[in-house]
Protein backbone atom coordinates (compact mmCIF):
# COMPACT_ATOMS: atom_id res chain seq x y z
CA UNK A 1 0.00 0.00 0.00
CA UNK A 2 3.02 2.28 0.19
CA UNK A 3 2.66 2.96 -3.52
CA UNK A 4 -0.87 4.21 -3.10
CA UNK A 5 0.05 7.01 -0.72
CA UNK A 6 1.48 9.54 -3.17
CA UNK A 7 -1.40 8.76 -5.46
CA UNK A 8 -3.85 9.56 -2.69
CA UNK A 9 -2.09 12.81 -1.99
CA UNK A 10 -2.35 13.68 -5.68
CA UNK A 11 -6.03 12.82 -5.64
CA UNK A 12 -6.54 15.09 -2.65
CA UNK A 13 -4.85 17.93 -4.48
CA UNK A 14 -6.95 17.31 -7.54
CA UNK A 15 -10.21 17.36 -5.59
CA UNK A 16 -9.10 20.53 -3.86
CA UNK A 17 -8.62 22.07 -7.30
CA UNK A 18 -12.20 21.15 -8.13
CA UNK A 19 -13.69 22.94 -5.16
CA UNK A 20 -15.16 26.30 -6.11
CA UNK A 21 -12.95 29.20 -5.03
CA UNK A 22 -13.53 29.41 -1.30
CA UNK A 23 -15.73 32.29 -0.22
CA UNK A 24 -16.04 33.70 -3.74
CA UNK A 25 -19.72 32.82 -4.09
CA UNK A 26 -20.99 31.80 -0.69
CA UNK A 27 -24.61 32.11 -1.76
CA UNK A 28 -26.12 30.46 -4.79
CA UNK A 29 -29.46 29.37 -6.13
CA UNK A 30 -30.03 26.44 -8.45
CA UNK A 31 -32.58 27.38 -11.10
CA UNK A 32 -33.97 24.60 -13.29
CA UNK A 33 -35.10 26.23 -16.49
CA UNK A 34 -35.69 25.70 -20.16
CA UNK A 35 -33.44 25.40 -23.16
CA UNK A 36 -35.24 28.36 -24.76
CA UNK A 37 -34.23 30.79 -22.00
CA UNK A 38 -30.62 29.61 -21.93
CA UNK A 39 -30.06 29.16 -25.66
CA UNK A 40 -31.60 32.53 -26.49
CA UNK A 41 -28.91 34.20 -24.35
CA UNK A 42 -31.42 35.79 -21.94
CA UNK A 43 -29.82 34.43 -18.77
CA UNK A 44 -26.39 35.66 -19.71
CA UNK A 45 -27.88 39.15 -19.97
CA UNK A 46 -30.19 38.95 -16.95
CA UNK A 47 -28.53 36.99 -14.18
CA UNK A 48 -25.26 38.94 -13.78
CA UNK A 49 -27.40 42.01 -12.96
CA UNK A 50 -29.09 40.12 -10.14
CA UNK A 51 -25.84 38.63 -8.86
CA UNK A 52 -24.10 42.03 -8.80
CA UNK A 53 -26.90 43.47 -6.71
CA UNK A 54 -27.45 40.67 -4.23
CA UNK A 55 -24.23 38.64 -4.19
CA UNK A 56 -26.30 35.52 -4.95
CA UNK A 57 -24.94 33.44 -7.82
CA UNK A 58 -27.55 31.73 -10.00
CA UNK A 59 -26.68 28.30 -11.36
CA UNK A 60 -28.88 27.41 -14.29
CA UNK A 61 -29.57 23.86 -15.40
CA UNK A 62 -31.31 24.15 -18.76
CA UNK A 63 -33.71 21.31 -19.64
CA UNK A 64 -37.11 20.94 -21.25
CA UNK A 65 -39.96 22.17 -19.04
CA UNK A 66 -41.11 18.61 -18.22
CA UNK A 67 -37.60 17.58 -17.19
CA UNK A 68 -37.00 20.82 -15.26
CA UNK A 69 -40.15 20.18 -13.23
CA UNK A 70 -39.03 16.57 -12.62
CA UNK A 71 -35.66 17.77 -11.31
CA UNK A 72 -37.51 20.15 -8.95
CA UNK A 73 -39.90 17.38 -7.88
CA UNK A 74 -36.92 15.35 -6.70
CA UNK A 75 -35.73 18.36 -4.69
CA UNK A 76 -32.67 18.97 -6.86
CA UNK A 77 -33.46 22.63 -7.67
CA UNK A 78 -34.40 25.67 -5.58
CA UNK A 79 -36.67 27.29 -8.17
CA UNK A 80 -37.91 26.77 -11.73
CA UNK A 81 -38.56 29.18 -14.59
CA UNK A 82 -40.65 27.31 -17.15
CA UNK A 83 -43.38 27.68 -19.76
CA UNK A 84 -46.11 25.07 -19.70
CA UNK A 85 -49.15 26.44 -17.80
CA UNK A 86 -50.85 23.03 -17.48
CA UNK A 87 -47.77 21.23 -16.19
CA UNK A 88 -47.00 24.16 -13.85
CA UNK A 89 -50.47 24.04 -12.34
CA UNK A 90 -50.04 20.30 -11.76
CA UNK A 91 -46.64 20.86 -10.13
CA UNK A 92 -48.15 23.39 -7.69
CA UNK A 93 -51.24 21.29 -7.01
CA UNK A 94 -49.04 18.30 -6.09
CA UNK A 95 -47.49 20.45 -3.37
CA UNK A 96 -44.00 20.62 -4.92
CA UNK A 97 -44.07 24.30 -5.77
CA UNK A 98 -45.26 27.53 -4.17
CA UNK A 99 -45.50 31.19 -5.14
CA UNK A 100 -46.01 30.73 -8.88
CA UNK A 101 -45.79 34.08 -10.63
CA UNK A 102 -45.92 35.19 -14.25
CA UNK A 103 -42.57 36.67 -15.34
CA UNK A 104 -42.58 37.23 -19.08
CA UNK A 105 -43.89 35.92 -22.33
CA UNK A 106 -42.95 35.63 -25.92
CA UNK A 107 -44.67 33.72 -28.64
CA UNK A 108 -44.21 30.69 -30.80
CA UNK A 109 -43.66 30.98 -34.51
CA UNK A 110 -44.05 28.48 -37.32
CA UNK A 111 -40.82 28.23 -39.23
CA UNK A 112 -40.25 26.36 -42.47
CA UNK A 113 -38.25 26.15 -45.69
CA UNK A 114 -38.30 29.18 -47.98
CA UNK A 115 -39.76 26.98 -50.75
CA UNK A 116 -42.82 26.50 -48.47
CA UNK A 117 -44.34 23.38 -50.12
CA UNK A 118 -47.48 23.59 -47.91
CA UNK A 119 -48.01 27.29 -48.82
CA UNK A 120 -48.51 28.62 -45.29
CA UNK A 121 -46.44 31.83 -45.47
CA UNK A 122 -48.33 34.81 -44.08
CA UNK A 123 -51.25 32.81 -42.63
CA UNK A 124 -52.62 34.10 -39.32
CA UNK A 125 -54.38 30.89 -38.25
CA UNK A 126 -51.70 28.52 -36.96
CA UNK A 127 -54.07 25.53 -36.72
CA UNK A 128 -55.11 25.97 -40.34
CA UNK A 129 -51.44 26.15 -41.29
CA UNK A 130 -50.83 22.81 -39.56
CA UNK A 131 -53.75 21.29 -41.47
CA UNK A 132 -52.13 22.40 -44.74
CA UNK A 133 -48.78 20.92 -43.70
CA UNK A 134 -50.50 17.62 -42.89
CA UNK A 135 -52.47 17.66 -46.16
CA UNK A 136 -49.27 18.25 -48.13
CA UNK A 137 -47.47 15.62 -46.02
CA UNK A 138 -44.62 18.12 -45.86
CA UNK A 139 -41.84 17.22 -43.40
CA UNK A 140 -42.51 18.55 -39.88
CA UNK A 141 -40.09 18.06 -36.99
CA UNK A 142 -41.37 18.02 -33.42
CA UNK A 143 -39.43 18.51 -30.19
CA UNK A 144 -41.03 15.32 -28.86
CA UNK A 145 -39.47 15.90 -25.43
CA UNK A 146 -42.32 16.95 -23.10
CA UNK A 147 -41.00 20.50 -23.15
CA UNK A 148 -43.24 23.57 -22.96
CA UNK A 149 -42.83 24.04 -26.70
CA UNK A 150 -43.75 20.40 -27.33
CA UNK A 151 -46.86 20.84 -25.14
CA UNK A 152 -47.86 23.94 -27.12
CA UNK A 153 -47.32 22.09 -30.41
CA UNK A 154 -49.53 19.18 -29.32
CA UNK A 155 -52.26 21.61 -28.21
CA UNK A 156 -52.08 23.25 -31.63
CA UNK A 157 -52.47 19.90 -33.44
CA UNK A 158 -55.49 19.19 -31.24
CA UNK A 159 -56.92 22.61 -32.19
CA UNK A 160 -56.38 21.64 -35.83
CA UNK A 161 -58.37 18.45 -35.24
CA UNK A 162 -55.39 16.24 -36.09
CA UNK A 163 -53.54 13.55 -34.19
CA UNK A 164 -49.77 13.76 -34.69
CA UNK A 165 -49.25 10.31 -33.14
CA UNK A 166 -51.37 8.81 -35.91
CA UNK A 167 -49.55 10.97 -38.43
CA UNK A 168 -46.24 9.64 -37.20
CA UNK A 169 -47.46 6.09 -37.76
CA UNK A 170 -49.04 6.76 -41.13
CA UNK A 171 -46.10 8.35 -42.85
CA UNK A 172 -42.64 9.72 -42.55
CA UNK A 173 -43.48 13.41 -42.69
CA UNK A 174 -43.96 13.91 -38.91
CA UNK A 175 -40.68 13.39 -37.05
CA UNK A 176 -40.50 13.58 -33.24
CA UNK A 177 -36.88 14.05 -32.21
CA UNK A 178 -36.81 14.13 -28.40
CA UNK A 179 -34.34 17.02 -28.54
CA UNK A 180 -33.99 20.59 -27.31
CA UNK A 181 -35.07 23.59 -29.39
CA UNK A 182 -31.63 24.22 -30.90
CA UNK A 183 -31.01 20.65 -32.11
CA UNK A 184 -34.57 20.54 -33.43
CA UNK A 185 -33.98 23.72 -35.45
CA UNK A 186 -30.70 22.22 -36.69
CA UNK A 187 -32.61 19.14 -37.84
CA UNK A 188 -35.33 21.23 -39.48
CA UNK A 189 -32.70 23.25 -41.36
CA UNK A 190 -31.00 20.06 -42.56
CA UNK A 191 -34.26 18.40 -43.65
CA UNK A 192 -36.03 21.53 -44.94
CA UNK A 193 -38.86 20.76 -42.57
CA UNK A 194 -41.48 22.85 -40.80
CA UNK A 195 -41.08 23.34 -37.04
CA UNK A 196 -42.73 25.21 -34.17
CA UNK A 197 -40.16 27.31 -32.29
CA UNK A 198 -40.25 29.88 -29.55
CA UNK A 199 -39.39 33.27 -31.00
CA UNK A 200 -36.42 33.82 -28.67
CA UNK A 201 -34.48 30.74 -29.71
CA UNK A 202 -35.38 31.37 -33.36
CA UNK A 203 -34.04 34.94 -33.23
CA UNK A 204 -30.80 33.83 -31.56
CA UNK A 205 -30.37 30.77 -33.81
CA UNK A 206 -27.46 30.96 -36.21
CA UNK A 207 -27.65 27.87 -38.43
CA UNK A 208 -30.90 28.74 -40.26
CA UNK A 209 -30.10 27.44 -43.73
CA UNK A 210 -33.19 28.03 -45.87
CA UNK A 211 -35.55 28.29 -42.88
CA UNK A 212 -37.84 31.36 -42.75
CA UNK A 213 -40.41 32.62 -40.29
CA UNK A 214 -43.73 31.81 -41.99
CA UNK A 215 -46.61 32.11 -39.50
CA UNK A 216 -46.92 34.37 -36.45
CA UNK A 217 -49.47 36.38 -34.51
CA UNK A 218 -52.13 33.72 -33.77
CA UNK A 219 -53.32 34.27 -30.15
CA UNK A 220 -52.92 30.51 -29.66
CA UNK A 221 -49.17 30.98 -30.14
CA UNK A 222 -48.75 32.87 -26.86
CA UNK A 223 -45.98 31.49 -24.65
CA UNK A 224 -46.05 32.55 -20.98
CA UNK A 225 -43.16 31.89 -18.57
CA UNK A 226 -43.60 31.57 -14.81
CA UNK A 227 -41.26 31.30 -11.88
CA UNK A 228 -42.13 28.79 -9.13
CA UNK A 229 -40.30 28.22 -5.84
CA UNK A 230 -39.66 24.66 -4.73
CA UNK A 231 -41.71 24.07 -1.59
CA UNK A 232 -39.36 24.13 1.45
CA UNK A 233 -41.92 22.21 3.49
CA UNK A 234 -41.49 19.33 1.02
CA UNK A 235 -37.74 19.71 0.49
CA UNK A 236 -36.21 21.27 3.64
CA UNK A 237 -32.70 21.60 2.18
CA UNK A 238 -33.64 24.08 -0.58
CA UNK A 239 -32.16 27.56 -0.41
CA UNK A 240 -35.57 29.10 -0.11
CA UNK A 241 -34.71 32.66 0.97
CA UNK A 242 -32.25 33.17 -1.86
CA UNK A 243 -34.62 31.56 -4.36
CA UNK A 244 -37.36 33.93 -3.22
CA UNK A 245 -34.98 36.86 -3.63
CA UNK A 246 -34.42 35.79 -7.25
CA UNK A 247 -38.15 35.40 -7.96
CA UNK A 248 -38.90 38.76 -6.34
CA UNK A 249 -36.23 40.43 -8.44
CA UNK A 250 -37.49 38.87 -11.69
CA UNK A 251 -40.97 40.39 -11.21
CA UNK A 252 -39.67 43.69 -9.75
CA UNK A 253 -39.74 46.80 -11.98
CA UNK A 254 -35.98 46.50 -12.34
CA UNK A 255 -36.01 42.83 -13.35
CA UNK A 256 -38.87 43.47 -15.74
CA UNK A 257 -37.00 46.35 -17.35
CA UNK A 258 -33.91 44.15 -17.75
CA UNK A 259 -36.02 41.50 -19.52
CA UNK A 260 -37.46 44.14 -21.88
CA UNK A 261 -33.95 45.42 -22.61
CA UNK A 262 -32.72 42.11 -24.02
CA UNK A 263 -32.88 42.43 -27.78
CA UNK A 264 -31.32 40.79 -30.80
CA UNK A 265 -31.13 42.95 -33.91
CA UNK A 266 -33.38 45.52 -32.20
CA UNK A 267 -36.13 42.96 -31.64
CA UNK A 268 -37.12 42.13 -28.04
CA UNK A 269 -37.05 38.38 -27.32
CA UNK A 270 -39.27 38.37 -24.24
CA UNK A 271 -41.97 40.80 -23.08
CA UNK A 272 -42.19 41.49 -19.35
CA UNK A 273 -45.44 40.03 -18.11
CA UNK A 274 -45.46 40.29 -14.32
CA UNK A 275 -48.73 41.58 -12.94
CA UNK A 276 -48.60 44.63 -10.66
CA UNK A 277 -49.89 42.49 -7.79
CA UNK A 278 -46.97 40.41 -6.55
CA UNK A 279 -49.04 37.28 -6.11
CA UNK A 280 -51.01 37.49 -9.32
CA UNK A 281 -51.81 34.28 -11.13
CA UNK A 282 -50.31 33.76 -14.55
CA UNK A 283 -52.77 34.16 -17.42
CA UNK B 1 -15.61 23.25 -46.64
CA UNK B 2 -15.41 26.89 -45.55
CA UNK B 3 -16.97 25.78 -42.22
CA UNK B 4 -13.74 24.04 -41.27
CA UNK B 5 -11.63 27.05 -42.27
CA UNK B 6 -13.85 29.36 -40.21
CA UNK B 7 -13.75 26.99 -37.26
CA UNK B 8 -9.97 26.76 -37.41
CA UNK B 9 -9.60 30.53 -37.50
CA UNK B 10 -11.95 30.89 -34.52
CA UNK B 11 -10.06 28.18 -32.64
CA UNK B 12 -6.75 30.01 -33.12
CA UNK B 13 -8.33 33.29 -32.04
CA UNK B 14 -9.86 31.61 -28.95
CA UNK B 15 -6.52 30.12 -27.92
CA UNK B 16 -4.74 33.41 -28.55
CA UNK B 17 -7.27 35.55 -26.72
CA UNK B 18 -6.85 33.79 -23.37
CA UNK B 19 -10.56 34.41 -22.72
CA UNK B 20 -11.06 33.84 -18.96
CA UNK B 21 -14.37 32.01 -19.47
CA UNK B 22 -12.70 29.58 -21.89
CA UNK B 23 -9.72 29.14 -19.57
CA UNK B 24 -12.10 28.32 -16.71
CA UNK B 25 -13.82 25.68 -18.85
CA UNK B 26 -10.46 24.19 -19.91
CA UNK B 27 -9.19 24.17 -16.32
CA UNK B 28 -12.33 22.40 -15.10
CA UNK B 29 -12.18 19.84 -17.93
CA UNK B 30 -8.59 18.96 -17.04
CA UNK B 31 -9.21 18.88 -13.28
CA UNK B 32 -12.35 16.72 -13.55
CA UNK B 33 -10.80 14.21 -15.95
CA UNK B 34 -7.50 14.02 -14.04
CA UNK B 35 -9.31 13.46 -10.73
CA UNK B 36 -11.48 10.81 -12.40
CA UNK B 37 -8.40 9.00 -13.74
CA UNK B 38 -6.78 9.01 -10.28
CA UNK B 39 -9.94 7.81 -8.58
CA UNK B 40 -10.48 5.08 -11.18
CA UNK B 41 -6.79 4.08 -10.98
CA UNK B 42 -7.06 3.46 -7.23
CA UNK B 43 -9.63 0.76 -7.98
CA UNK B 44 -8.83 -0.28 -11.53
CA UNK B 45 -5.07 -0.88 -11.43
CA UNK B 46 -4.96 -3.12 -8.32
CA UNK B 47 -7.95 -5.01 -9.68
CA UNK B 48 -6.24 -5.44 -13.06
CA UNK B 49 -3.04 -6.65 -11.37
CA UNK B 50 -4.92 -9.07 -9.18
CA UNK B 51 -6.72 -10.54 -12.17
CA UNK B 52 -3.38 -10.87 -13.95
CA UNK B 53 -1.70 -12.90 -11.22
CA UNK B 54 -4.32 -14.60 -9.09
CA UNK B 55 -6.33 -17.67 -10.04
CA UNK B 56 -9.59 -17.91 -8.19
CA UNK B 57 -13.06 -19.27 -8.90
CA UNK B 58 -15.12 -16.80 -10.91
CA UNK B 59 -12.06 -15.01 -12.28
CA UNK B 60 -13.12 -15.52 -15.88
CA UNK B 61 -16.57 -14.22 -15.07
CA UNK B 62 -15.05 -11.06 -13.56
CA UNK B 63 -12.94 -10.56 -16.70
CA UNK B 64 -15.96 -10.99 -18.97
CA UNK B 65 -17.93 -8.56 -16.81
CA UNK B 66 -15.12 -5.99 -16.95
CA UNK B 67 -14.88 -6.25 -20.71
CA UNK B 68 -18.63 -5.81 -20.96
CA UNK B 69 -18.54 -2.81 -18.62
CA UNK B 70 -16.12 -1.10 -21.01
CA UNK B 71 -19.16 -0.77 -23.26
CA UNK B 72 -21.32 0.81 -20.55
CA UNK B 73 -23.21 3.65 -22.26
CA UNK B 74 -22.23 6.94 -20.57
CA UNK B 75 -25.84 8.08 -20.48
CA UNK B 76 -26.78 5.00 -18.46
CA UNK B 77 -23.91 5.55 -16.03
CA UNK B 78 -24.90 9.21 -15.76
CA UNK B 79 -28.52 8.36 -15.10
CA UNK B 80 -27.63 5.84 -12.39
CA UNK B 81 -25.37 8.34 -10.64
CA UNK B 82 -28.00 11.04 -11.03
CA UNK B 83 -30.54 8.85 -9.23
CA UNK B 84 -28.00 7.98 -6.51
CA UNK B 85 -26.99 11.60 -5.88
CA UNK B 86 -30.41 13.20 -6.28
CA UNK B 87 -31.89 14.68 -3.11
CA UNK B 88 -34.52 11.94 -3.33
CA UNK B 89 -31.85 9.25 -3.81
CA UNK B 90 -29.83 7.28 -1.25
CA UNK B 91 -26.83 9.66 -1.34
CA UNK B 92 -28.90 12.85 -1.67
CA UNK B 93 -27.78 14.14 1.71
CA UNK B 94 -24.30 14.78 0.32
CA UNK B 95 -25.68 17.51 -1.94
CA UNK B 96 -23.29 16.48 -4.73
CA UNK B 97 -25.65 16.56 -7.70
CA UNK B 98 -24.84 19.32 -10.23
CA UNK B 99 -21.32 19.78 -8.84
CA UNK B 100 -17.89 18.93 -10.32
CA UNK B 101 -17.51 16.12 -7.76
CA UNK B 102 -20.50 14.34 -9.31
CA UNK B 103 -18.83 14.64 -12.72
CA UNK B 104 -15.61 13.11 -11.35
CA UNK B 105 -17.60 10.20 -9.97
CA UNK B 106 -19.41 9.62 -13.29
CA UNK B 107 -16.20 9.65 -15.32
CA UNK B 108 -14.43 7.42 -12.80
CA UNK B 109 -17.22 4.83 -13.02
CA UNK B 110 -16.92 4.87 -16.80
CA UNK B 111 -13.14 4.48 -17.00
CA UNK B 112 -12.40 2.18 -14.04
CA UNK B 113 -13.37 -0.93 -16.10
CA UNK B 114 -11.16 0.30 -18.95
CA UNK B 115 -8.19 0.78 -16.64
CA UNK B 116 -8.75 -2.63 -15.04
CA UNK B 117 -9.14 -4.51 -18.33
CA UNK B 118 -6.21 -2.83 -20.09
CA UNK B 119 -3.88 -3.09 -17.09
CA UNK B 120 -4.76 -6.76 -16.72
CA UNK B 121 -3.60 -7.38 -20.28
CA UNK B 122 -0.36 -5.46 -19.81
CA UNK B 123 0.44 -7.06 -16.48
CA UNK B 124 -0.53 -10.59 -17.48
CA UNK B 125 2.16 -10.46 -20.17
CA UNK B 126 4.70 -9.27 -17.58
CA UNK B 127 3.59 -11.89 -15.10
CA UNK B 128 4.38 -14.68 -17.57
CA UNK B 129 8.00 -13.53 -17.53
CA UNK B 130 8.17 -12.88 -13.80
CA UNK B 131 6.16 -15.67 -12.28
CA UNK B 132 9.02 -18.12 -11.93
CA UNK B 133 11.37 -15.56 -10.50
CA UNK B 134 8.95 -14.17 -7.94
CA UNK B 135 7.83 -17.63 -6.88
CA UNK B 136 11.43 -18.64 -6.32
CA UNK B 137 11.64 -15.79 -3.78
CA UNK B 138 8.60 -17.30 -2.12
CA UNK B 139 6.32 -14.41 -3.11
CA UNK B 140 2.65 -15.31 -3.51
CA UNK B 141 0.35 -13.55 -5.95
CA UNK B 142 -0.67 -11.00 -3.29
CA UNK B 143 2.91 -9.90 -2.77
CA UNK B 144 3.47 -9.82 -6.51
CA UNK B 145 0.77 -7.19 -7.16
CA UNK B 146 2.71 -4.16 -5.84
CA UNK B 147 5.87 -5.35 -7.59
CA UNK B 148 4.07 -5.73 -10.89
CA UNK B 149 2.44 -2.32 -10.58
CA UNK B 150 5.79 -0.70 -9.88
CA UNK B 151 7.70 -2.45 -12.65
CA UNK B 152 4.88 -1.96 -15.11
CA UNK B 153 4.51 1.75 -14.43
CA UNK B 154 5.69 2.89 -17.86
CA UNK B 155 3.28 0.65 -19.66
CA UNK B 156 0.54 1.61 -17.21
CA UNK B 157 1.07 5.31 -18.02
CA UNK B 158 -0.32 4.53 -21.48
CA UNK B 159 -3.28 2.78 -19.88
CA UNK B 160 -3.95 5.86 -17.73
CA UNK B 161 -3.76 8.06 -20.84
CA UNK B 162 -6.36 5.91 -22.55
CA UNK B 163 -8.58 6.47 -19.52
CA UNK B 164 -7.90 10.19 -19.57
CA UNK B 165 -8.79 10.40 -23.26
CA UNK B 166 -12.07 8.64 -22.73
CA UNK B 167 -12.87 10.76 -19.66
CA UNK B 168 -12.19 14.10 -21.31
CA UNK B 169 -14.18 13.12 -24.42
CA UNK B 170 -17.21 12.14 -22.37
CA UNK B 171 -20.36 14.26 -22.67
CA UNK B 172 -23.52 12.26 -21.92
CA UNK B 173 -22.87 11.44 -18.28
CA UNK B 174 -21.35 14.77 -17.21
CA UNK B 175 -24.22 16.61 -18.87
CA UNK B 176 -26.72 14.70 -16.71
CA UNK B 177 -24.93 14.81 -13.35
CA UNK B 178 -23.19 18.19 -13.81
CA UNK B 179 -26.02 20.09 -15.47
CA UNK B 180 -23.71 22.13 -17.75
CA UNK B 181 -23.95 25.14 -15.40
CA UNK B 182 -22.08 28.14 -16.79
CA UNK B 183 -19.01 28.99 -14.73
CA UNK B 184 -19.47 26.00 -12.42
CA UNK B 185 -19.90 22.64 -14.16
CA UNK B 186 -19.46 23.55 -17.83
CA UNK B 187 -16.62 21.59 -19.42
CA UNK B 188 -15.33 21.50 -22.99
CA UNK B 189 -17.64 18.74 -24.21
CA UNK B 190 -20.82 20.19 -22.70
CA UNK B 191 -19.87 23.64 -24.04
CA UNK B 192 -19.51 22.08 -27.50
CA UNK B 193 -22.92 20.43 -27.14
CA UNK B 194 -24.45 23.77 -26.10
CA UNK B 195 -22.98 25.73 -29.01
CA UNK B 196 -24.15 23.00 -31.40
CA UNK B 197 -27.62 23.34 -29.90
CA UNK B 198 -27.50 27.11 -30.43
CA UNK B 199 -26.65 26.51 -34.07
CA UNK B 200 -23.25 28.18 -33.76
CA UNK B 201 -21.53 25.31 -35.55
CA UNK B 202 -18.21 27.09 -36.31
CA UNK B 203 -17.76 27.99 -32.61
CA UNK B 204 -18.68 24.43 -31.58
CA UNK B 205 -16.16 22.99 -34.02
CA UNK B 206 -13.54 25.50 -32.85
CA UNK B 207 -14.04 24.40 -29.23
CA UNK B 208 -13.60 20.83 -30.47
CA UNK B 209 -10.29 21.79 -32.04
CA UNK B 210 -9.19 23.41 -28.77
CA UNK B 211 -10.12 20.24 -26.88
CA UNK B 212 -8.14 18.10 -29.31
CA UNK B 213 -5.13 20.40 -28.94
CA UNK B 214 -5.28 20.04 -25.16
CA UNK B 215 -5.59 16.24 -25.26
CA UNK B 216 -2.70 16.15 -27.72
CA UNK B 217 -0.57 18.30 -25.41
CA UNK B 218 -1.34 16.10 -22.40
CA UNK B 219 -0.44 12.95 -24.34
CA UNK B 220 2.80 14.47 -25.62
CA UNK B 221 3.76 15.63 -22.12
CA UNK B 222 3.16 12.21 -20.57
CA UNK B 223 5.05 10.52 -23.41
CA UNK B 224 8.07 12.79 -22.83
CA UNK B 225 8.01 12.24 -19.05
CA UNK B 226 7.71 8.52 -19.60
CA UNK B 227 10.65 8.39 -22.00
CA UNK B 228 12.81 10.46 -19.64
CA UNK B 229 11.93 8.25 -16.67
CA UNK B 230 12.52 5.07 -18.68
CA UNK B 231 15.96 6.31 -19.70
CA UNK B 232 16.81 7.08 -16.08
CA UNK B 233 15.60 3.69 -14.94
CA UNK B 234 17.62 1.85 -17.60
Amino acid sequence: MRRALPRRAALGLCLAGLAPPAGAQPRSVLLASTTSTEQSGLFRHLLPLFTRQTGIAVRVVALGTGQALDVARRGDADAVLVHDPEAEARFVAEGHGIGRRAVMRNDFVLVGPAADPARIAGMRDAAAALRRIAAARAPFVSRGDRSGTHGAELALWRAAGLDPAAAARDGRWYRALGQGMGPTLNAAAAQEAYVLSDRGTWLAFRNRGTLRLLVEGDPRLRNPYSVILVNPARHPHVRHADARALADWLVSPEGQRAIADYRIGGEPLFLPDALPEADGQPP
Amino acid sequence: MEDFGTAFAIALRLIGSGDPALLGIVRLSLAVSAAAVLLAALVGLPLGALLAVARFPGRRAVIVALNALMGLPPVVAGLAIYLLLSRSGPLGGLGLLFTPAAMVLAQAVLIAPILAALSRQVLAAMWEEYAEQLRSFGAGPWRAVPTLLRDGRFALATVLLAGFGRASAEVGAVMIVGGNIEGFTRVMTTAIALETAKGDLPLALALGAVLMAIVLAVNAAVQLLRDAAARRAA
